[in-house]
């Protein structure tokens, strides 16, 4: 009994020593010397202050922006470190009045008439929370409002629009869709920032 | 769009077949004492631990011995784990400060990642410090799945007249010369496209707009690795490959499925090899595949119908986006839904508990009939025997001949430990799903009401008695009620199953081999397959039915009727 024990104890940790600390500790060395951006969490800075990850959705309320999708992620949303869906089941009373309320204010925001039928991906809430997509229809229609807000012809931002499209990898694993990070971002630096 | 993720779904069951075939014969040279390309830098270093640890790497052990070293390995494990997350802030790498776990939360979670389910009361990156992660989850991420695979490698020592062979050996080998080197290439790959790797404190951001955000940090892609090639799920953020931190794109999410089903698959392939006899491996393959292409197609069908009651609301028809990621839509939601619950691994790129009611039932069979749809790393493997030996004793009875499989003799000693593999882990679900849905404490962590209420309650009995650690994630389950509850089911769950297979392995090995005759019942043959798959289905039907007409089933009727909760 003693025996085994002594055995299991000094196998598991010298496994545990290589599964827990050599293998992740050469992990991050690789990684921060051949992928260091990556690694980091693709941020994006404005001189030293970070302002964004291109990989995570963050809260855009403004009519000059595109918005992500609703977020259930921490208290009021988008929070990076408090990932979360809703959870929320077909048949919950909860879901129900969440996205009636949503399909109104997308309605009133995008200028759209009580009978246009709104995205799907506009009114539901993301898995992670922090979902940086939207689909091409959900832009497509913000993309009037956020022409009008800046000034400018919608066509340039919808020219903009299918600039970002992400393709599918090899025309079959994924969807086209829209980063809406990196296109507020090109919005800003194509058109300029809006003095609010 | 259907075309396209038939397409995909191809491509899938392409890969990864080819891809496990190749591995399968390495992992049998493995186990076999064959030479194999790591030897010359694997041998001395698992000699060195052998000698260090006082193990005689060449003697088969017996019954005893075996289940003793496995058991001791895993409880000091379990202990060791506990005591790492109880004292977390003793441990250093912890810059957000977090604080210690509680008992409740330490036990549960300790047991959950030894049991190779993982599933997690908790929210990783607002509770665990890096070195908990790294060093005490991402460990047993290791270990357990190495342990699974050992189980499953005595097994198929025992059922074709070898010795079960030596616990540690088995398990060390399993992970410095399989999962270790595939989670190496993998975590690369993985930070390559996106997914994070670092210690430092989390970010913070001034949004575009000038707004506040914190972006959580931490060593994800080497947690991230293990955690889907040892089918054991557990996130290290808590949306788990949902976030983009994890999972950032379709090509990472492919991989991550892929991932999931490679050993197992890979055992069928070793399992032919050592049988001697490659359509013993495909039979097998083959009743796990027509399972699976059934609970695939339901899930998927189920999910592309959507929510109607949201088209009412001037939503845009389609499937449903609650708890999708943009990026994995329909297609791969529904695929990566399947396999995990299919395998034990009970990673998530969607939140299960806003899927269809029936796609969500769906999902609680497959864990319910015991994970053997390719199942866990190992755990699939003898899982699916457990159905192998009693297909075909039923096939004996019903013509009349002695059973047998693989030439040896069935008899009643091989018949108990199968029924307690199959008996102990449903009472648990059945069981502390009763309770939990009759006491306070149980109805306290609930997220959603009506049937879906109670769906989340069987949903986790079974993800815990079942080892698959993915979860209707609704339900507030960090309580002493749920946390001490679970981690018993995961617990019989585990080695409820894993004891009777190494009884079954060891009797199996002592057994005389007979030459089958020309009337006998064939095990490598179509029909065993299609008889074996109808057994999973029929037992599984039989003792969950009920359970799933008053969730699952209920919801699905009242959705029709328009009702709301």
């Amino acid at each position: 009994m003693f025996k085994e024990l002594e055995k299991s104890v000094l196998l598991f940790s010298s496994l545990a020593l290589i599964c827990g600390l050599a293998y992740p500790l050469t992990m991050n060395l690789i990684a921060n010397s051949a992928f260091e951006a990556e690694a980091k969490g693709s941020l994006v800075y404005e001189g030293k202050t970070p302002i964004a990850s291109t990989l995570i959705a963050q809260n855009f309320t403004r009519a000059h922006y595109f918005h992500p999708r609703p977020s259930a992620a921490g208290a009021d949303g988008y929070d990076g470190a408090s990932s979360s869906g809703s959870n929320l089941g077909y048949t919950s009373q909860k879901l129900h009045d969440a996205i009636k309320g949503r399909v109104e204010v997308y309605r009133a925001e995008n200028n759209l008439s009580t009978t246009q039928k709104v995205p799907m991906d506009a009114v539901t809430a993301s898995g992670s929370g922090l979902d940086p997509h939207i689909t091409l229809k959900n832009a497509t229609i913000q993309a009037k409002r956020v022409a009008a807000s800046r000034g400018i012809q919608e066509a340039k931002v919808i020219d903009l629009i299918h600039q970002n499209v992400q393709k599918p990898y090899w025309g079959i694993i994924g969807e086209e869709k829209i980063n809406v990070v990196t296109l507020n971002l090109t919005l800003d630096r194509e058109f300029g920032k809006v003095k609010i | 769009m259907e075309v396209l993720d038939m397409g995909l779904f191809a491509l899938f069951a392409f890969t990864v077949v080819v891809f496990g075939f190749f591995l399968g014969n390495y992992v049998y040279k493995i186990f076999d004492g064959k030479k194999t390309f790591l030897d010359p830098v694997m041998n001395p270093i698992e000699n060195l631990l052998f000698r260090i640890s006082g193990i005689n790497a060449e003697k088969s052990q017996s019954f005893k011995e075996y289940t003793l070293s496995l058991m001791i390995f895993n409880l000091f494990g379990i202990f060791i784990l506990f005591f790492i997350l109880y004292f977390q802030s003793a441990m250093g790498l912890n810059p957000q400060n977090f604080s210690n776990l509680s008992w409740h939360l330490a036990l549960n979670t300790a047991i959950s990642f030894v049991t190779n389910t993982n599933w997690q009361s908790y929210g990783g990156e607002s509770t665990m410090s890096y070195f908990s992660q790294m060093a005490g989850l991402s460990v047993q991420n290791f270990l357990s799945a190495a342990t699974g695979a050992a189980v499953a490698v005595a097994l198929m020592r025992g059922l074709t007249g070898r010795g079960i062979g030596n616990f540690y050996v088995d398990l060390t080998k399993t992970t410095l010369r399989i999962l270790v080197p595939i989670a190496f290439v993998y975590a690369i790959f993985l930070v390559s496209q996106g997914v994070i790797q670092n210690f430092s404190s989390y970010v913070d951001v001034t949004t575009i707009e000038g707004g506040k955000q914190t972006l959580a940090m931490g060593p994800v892609a080497s947690q991230e690795a293990i955690k889907m090639l040892g089918t054991n799920g557990g996130g290290f953020f808590n949306v788990n490959s949902a976030h983009p931190f994890e999972n950032p794109n379709e090509l990472t999410n492919f991989i991550q499925i892929f991932s999931i089903f490679l050993i197992p698959i890979a055992l069928l392939f070793t399992y032919g090899k050592f049988a001697g006899n490659r359509r013993e491996g495909i039979a097998i393959f083959g009743a796990m595949a027509l399972l699976f292409a059934l609970t695939l197609g339901s899930t998927y069908y189920f999910e592309s119908q959507g929510n109607v009651m949201l088209t009412q609301l001037g939503v845009e028809a389609g499937p449903s986006m609650e708890g999708k990621e943009v990026r994995f839509a329909l297609g791969v939601s529904s695929l990566f839904a399947t396999v995990t619950t299919a395998a034990s691994c009970g990673a998530v790129n969607a939140m299960h508990d806003s899927f269809s009611p029936l796609s969500g039932g769906v999902l609680m069979l497959q864990m319910m009939v015991g994970e053997v749809i390719f199942g866990g790393v190992g755990a699939g493997f003898y899982g699916m025997m457990i159905y192998a030996l009693l297909s075909m004793f039923m096939i004996g009875l019903m013509v009349g001949k002695t059973p047998m499989y693989l030439g040896k003799k069935i008899e009643a000693y091989e018949i108990k430990a199968v029924i307690i593999a199959l008996l102990l882990p449903s009472a648990a679900i059945l069981g502390f799903s009763a309770i939990a849905a009759n006491c306070a404490d149980g109805l306290a962590g609930l997220n959603n009401a009506g049937p879906h209420g109670l769906s989340e309650i069987l949903y986790a009995y079974t993800s815990a008695a079942a080892n698959n650690g993915s979860a209707f994630a609704g339900l507030t389950a960090n309580t002493p009620f749920y946390n001490v509850t679970l981690a018993i089911a995961m617990f019989i769950g585990r080695f409820g199953v894993i004891i009777p297979m190494i009884a079954i392995a060891v009797s199996m090995s002592n057994k005389k081999t007979y030459a089958l005759s020309s009337g006998a019942v064939r095990s490598d043959t179509m029909t065993f397959t299609i008889f074996l798959a109808f057994t999973v289905l029929i037992l599984g039907a039989l003792t969950f039915l009920p359970a799933l007409t008053f969730t699952a089933i209920a919801e699905h009727v009242l959705m029709h009727s328009g009702k709301l909760f």
